[in-house]
């Protein structure tokens, strides 16, 4: 193939857009083009993209080209995803562009410094496309929440995206870009791969440096890859991963063997893995067409040569409840310093006295959305004295319970598994009055978070013409086993389609936007 | 009923009705190189928000990182104070909304100290001993500095605006936390002078603090409360902040203690309230309500991890501790057999340290006390200078000792030579050689001068040699005027005896 036209260079993986770009095929700046390109033809309807940086991706690629053309050592050096784009999800803070976090209150500011996981990619030289749309500072499951408008489902623009990383979820589905940043503090990687049936993956906590990446509850954070297969994922998080000294949360080691367990997972074999169907995390709650895709998934596993046991977590069912203790406790002290005092907005009082008080208490009042004020005000309840024992200190005995319960369950299989989310995406506006429905989309996820452990959601199948994600989670440090089995799935189920899941998503037609009602 | 009075009782005849109890909070800034959770300069006296990173300022997605100086300064804390080391602790954050807290949190210990019950016996003037339990000793980090401009008290209220410096914020801190202090009774204020002396005498010993309170290095906060002799339980207590030096922590409880005793003879109640002292009226002001209900919505930080103090960790720390002040002092005052006045006023002069490196370089106690608290303590006051800010050291006194006992320069020129070692012209030895200062006692050269003041006074020559050795003296000027005031005294009076042959 000697000239690749726009929509195969985007169509294809990341891996396999590196290969290209090694052998010559390609050039980076093509590559990066072509995904501005399709940035240009869809992001009107998608709004994946709060902001784009061609510029600076174009002048990345070209000194990836420069680098490649001149050969030698330096060429030899290049990391493996060196010139393959990328989008970073807008809690990300960079250098030269903006960072939002989604909300009025960072309208404008501009980060002197790097997250960690920033400076790696810089480091490794992959062009960054710009800063995807999420859930005001990632507080949501649908990217509704974002002060800079909805991001759309790729699959049906009148679907929500999931959230909070909608938008890199939709960026990654819709071609826009091969690889992006997520966060994921309930799901906030995984619920939006599975409702856009692409691929996220929520490392052991402190695998990947928090630094850098705005936080919303600093003890369930954990940034993440997202792609569109396992693969790509694997070589994202061994690049993003390791040891920080800026991070104290982060793991002394680095997790490795990411790449070669998705490597051996591809090949189908599964004999010897002993897989767990967590009876609380399917069943009741769960789509009839989600249900039937994951036990679609089961029975494909199961002719791999995988053990499939039943585990019983029991705590689980507590989970959401601690979650919603937890997070917004510490969401009620990490979003404090939006004060207008330092940084990003200010508002002044329109009468009164010009306290700083009342500068901090407009500005707030201004700078957060609906959903933000409503954890803040939760998590400041939950602290107050007198309420602490009842509310935030039980919710950590829970979590203790829960950590528990995992323990158990994995001496029984080396990974589990269960449905991503509960249902396939839902309408855009359908749970605006009801935020509590709306928590319930991250009833399977958000277990992984409270007990610090890895996850996978890897694309099942479609319900209602929408794709389902099946995940699996392991044990903490154990990150190379969710690859393993994840891309194991990825491949039984391809053979049994003859195709990629993705490949059936329909062309993005913005005539298909119902008008509002 | 009113809460405020500006009526005092006198001191004593409210110490006859009344017993006083009192509780500190020192805040000890610690002298690391960088800051508690940062790699920024931990430095006095640049310009503001200059030592920040985003760490400092709390921009979105910084992270904190615990300086391991700053545990082991802290654990030196702990020990010098006979506390026990937590075996495992951590840190939590205080929510509170206030500009000079970049977060709008302190991260700080709370429920977990590193450092706890402990003890320190203070000696007061007379000798007697008081000891003060320690509750506690936390770590923590301070908070930026704000100037508020505009108005005419320098508060917040009735600033046109404030400017903050970020310089200080997150420099690490201890706070040792004292037990209520029950028993001091009219010693009180006394008694709290001496305890933050101590600290502050302790943590410079252990080169853990810079310790100047003029800079803000050590801070204490006074609680004092009264209760009626023969009471069971406490009075509400005040607690009187930021105050900055020694004199002003036993003025602040004195007036306090007075005040109280006005307020609760009045029939009136103490509210439990922040006090601000003022130096100028040494009085106190009342400041915020405080009550023990205070919501700070503490809970554990979550982007650190506990820190876990091994036995071997705090042993080698322990085997780090110099030998504590105050039984320094005692062998010292032994060693140099300084009378108890003389040695309280070395003491309280602060030449400690300098009397002893003196003396260990080879002068006598005698001779090293003369120079410190003699001549030396005399130019420091003419400059309005510290002791040590002086430019004196242990080798200065060694050498103009040695000068002197060589015969090279007498007592009266040794003084000289010490001012221009003040204005900085070198050491003893430059400046007698550069300014030829050494004395004259050449046979030769005092012979001639001896002989020129003779023949010019022959009246005098005759009164000598009548007998009236006094009249030796009236030689002396002419003699000291042709050597430029460097001839050995003692010698030309033998050279007039040799002449004249008596």
């Amino acid at each position: 193939m000697v000239n690749n036209s726009v929509s195969d260079l985007i169509r294809l993986s990341a891996t396999a857009l590196s290969a290209k770009l090694r052998a010559g095929d390609v050039t980076s700046v093509q590559a990066v083009q072509a995904h501005l390109d399709r940035i240009a033809e869809v992001d009107g309807a998608l709004n994946a993209f709060l902001h784009v940086n061609a510029e600076e991706a174009l002048a990345v690629a070209a000194e990836v080209d420069a680098i490649r053309a001149a050969g030698g050592a330096e060429a030899e050096a290049l990391h493996p995803l060196a010139g393959v784009p990328i989008a970073i999800k807008d809690l990300i803070v960079t250098k030269g562009q903006p960072t939002t976090a989604a909300s009025k209150m960072l309208e404008g500011w501009m980060s002197p410094y790097d997250a960690t996981v920033i400076e790696k990619i810089r480091a490794a030289k992959l062009p960054m496309l710009g800063k995807t749309n999420l859930d005001e500072f990632a507080m949501g499951s649908s990217t509704e929440h974002s002060a800079y408008g909805v991001t759309r489902n790729p699959w049906n623009l009148n679907r929500i995206p999931g959230g909070s990383g909608g938008g890199s979820a939709a960026a990654v589905a819709s071609f826009e870009a091969p690889l992006a940043l997520g966060t994921d503090t309930g799901g906030s990687i995984r619920q939006p791969g599975a409702v856009t049936g692409t691929v996220g993956v929520k490392p052991t906590y402190g695998g990947v440096s928090r630094y850098g990446a705005i936080a919303m509850a600093s003890s369930l954070d954990q940034i993440g890859p997202v792609s569109r297969t396992v693969l790509d994922s694997a070589y994202l998080q061994e690049l993003i991963g390791g040891h920080d000294p800026k991070d104290s949360t982060s793991l002394p080691k680095a997790l490795e063997g990411l790449v070669a367990a998705a490597e051996a997972g591809a090949t189908g074999d599964l004999k010897g893995l002993r897989i767990g169907v967590v009876k609380e995390l399917q069943g009741e709650g769960y789509q009839a067409g989600v249900q039937a895709r994951f036990e679609e998934s089961l029975e494909l596993l199961k002719g791999a040569g995988a053990e499939i046991v039943e585990v019983s977590c029991p705590n689980l069912k507590y989970a959401l409840g601690a979650y919603y203790l937890i997070m917004p406790s510490e969401v009620s002290s990490n979003l404090a310093k939006f004060d207008g005092v330092r940084f990003g907005k200010r508002v002044l009082p329109e009468s009164g006295p010009m306290t700083i008080e009342r500068v901090m208490g407009s500005t707030r009042a201004a700078g957060f959305g609906d959903e933000v004020k409503r954890r803040i005000i939760l998590g400041t309840y939950a602290l107050s004295a007198g309420y602490y024992d009842a509310y935030y200190g039980s919710a950590q005995k829970v979590r203790t319970l829960i950590q528990r319960d995992f323990a158990a369950a994995f001496e029984q299989a080396d990974v589990l598994v269960s449905p991503t989310a509960p249902t396939v995406a839902f309408e855009l506006g359908e749970n605006d009055n009801d935020p509590l429905a709306m928590y319930l989309n991250d009833v399977a996820t958000i277990p992984a978070n409270l007990a610090g452990i890895p996850g996978i959601t890897v694309p099942g199948g479609l319900s209602e013409d929408l794709p389902v994600g099946i995940q699996f989670l392991a044990p903490a440090f154990e990150d190379a086993r969710v690859y393993r089995a994840g891309a194991a799935l990825e491949a039984l189920l391809e053979k049994s389609w003859g195709h990629t899941l993705i490949s059936q998503a329909p062309a993005i037609d913005s005539a298909s936007i119902a008008p509002k009602a | 009923m009113s809460n405020y009075t500006d009526e005092l009782v006198d001191f004593d005849v409210a110490l006859e009705k009344y017993d006083p109890v009192l509780g500190f909070e020192v805040h000890v800034e610690l002298n690391t190189k960088t800051k508690m959770f940062s790699d920024a300069p931990n430095a006095f006296g640049d310009a503001p928000n200059t030592n920040v990173t985003p760490v400092d300022l709390g921009l979105p997605g910084v992270l904190p990182v615990v300086n391991k100086t700053a545990v082991e300064y802290s654990i030196l804390i702990g020990l010098a104070l006979n506390c026990k080391i937590a075996e495992r602790c951590g840190f939590a954050r205080k929510n509170y909304f206030y500009p000079d807290t970049p977060k709008n949190f302190q991260t700080s210990q709370y429920d977990d100290p590193i450092a706890y019950d402990g003890w320190i016996d203070i000696e007061l003037e007379d000798g007697e001993i008081f000891r003060v339990e320690i509750e506690r000793a936390h770590m923590e980090e301070d908070a930026g500095k704000l100037t508020h401009m505009g108005g005419s008290t320098g508060r917040i209220q009735g600033a046109d605006y404030s400017l903050v410096d970020y310089n200080r914020s997150g420099v690490p801190l201890v706070e040792i936390v004292t037990k209520t202090i029950e028993g001091a009774g009219k010693r009180a204020p006394e008694l709290a002078k001496a305890y933050v002396a101590a600290i502050r005498e302790i943590v410079k010993n252990l080169g853990v603090s810079d310790a100047k309170m003029e800079r803000g290095n050590v801070r204490c906060d006074a609680n004092v409360s009264l209760m009626l002799k023969g009471a069971d339980k406490f009075g509400t207590r005040t607690e009187t902040k930021n105050v900055n030096s020694l004199r002003a922590v036993e003025h602040a409880v004195h007036f306090e203690i007075e005040r109280h005793a006005a307020v609760l003879d009045s029939g009136a109640k103490i509210v439990q309230e922040t006090r601000h002292w003022h130096e100028d009226t040494r009085s106190t002001t009342s400041g915020r309500p405080k009550s023990d209900a205070d919501d700070y919505r503490y809970f554990p930080e979550p982007d650190l991890v506990p820190i876990v103090t091994t036995a071997e960790w705090v042993e080698e720390l322990r085997s780090r501790l110099p030998e504590p002040p105050a039984d320094r002092r005692k062998r010292l005052k032994a060693d140099w057999g300084y009378a108890d006045k003389e040695f309280r006023d070395v003491v309280n002069a602060g030449v400690l340290d300098e009397i002893e490196a003196t003396i260990a370089a080879g002068t006598s106690a005698a001779v090293a006390r003369k120079w410190w608290m003699g001549e030396i303590a005399r130019l420091a006051k003419a400059a309005d200078k510290e002791i040590a800010d002086l430019g004196v050291t242990p080798a200065t006194i060694v050498e103009l000792n040695s000068l002197i006992t060589s015969k090279k320069i007498n007592d009266k020129i040794a003084r000289q030579v010490l001012e221009f070692v003040v204005d900085g012209e070198g050491t003893p030895n430059e400046i007698v050689e550069k300014r030829s200062l050494a004395v004259v006692n050449d046979d030769d050269a005092l012979g001639k001068a001896v002989d020129e003041a003779m023949a010019a006074m022959p009246d005098v020559v005759e009164k000598i040699k009548g007998g009236k050795m006094q009249a030796i003296g009236a030689l002396m000027g002419p003699v000291m005027k042709a050597t430029r005031g460097q001839a050995d005294a003692g010698r030309v009076r033998e050279i007039v005896i040799e002449k004249l042959g008596l």
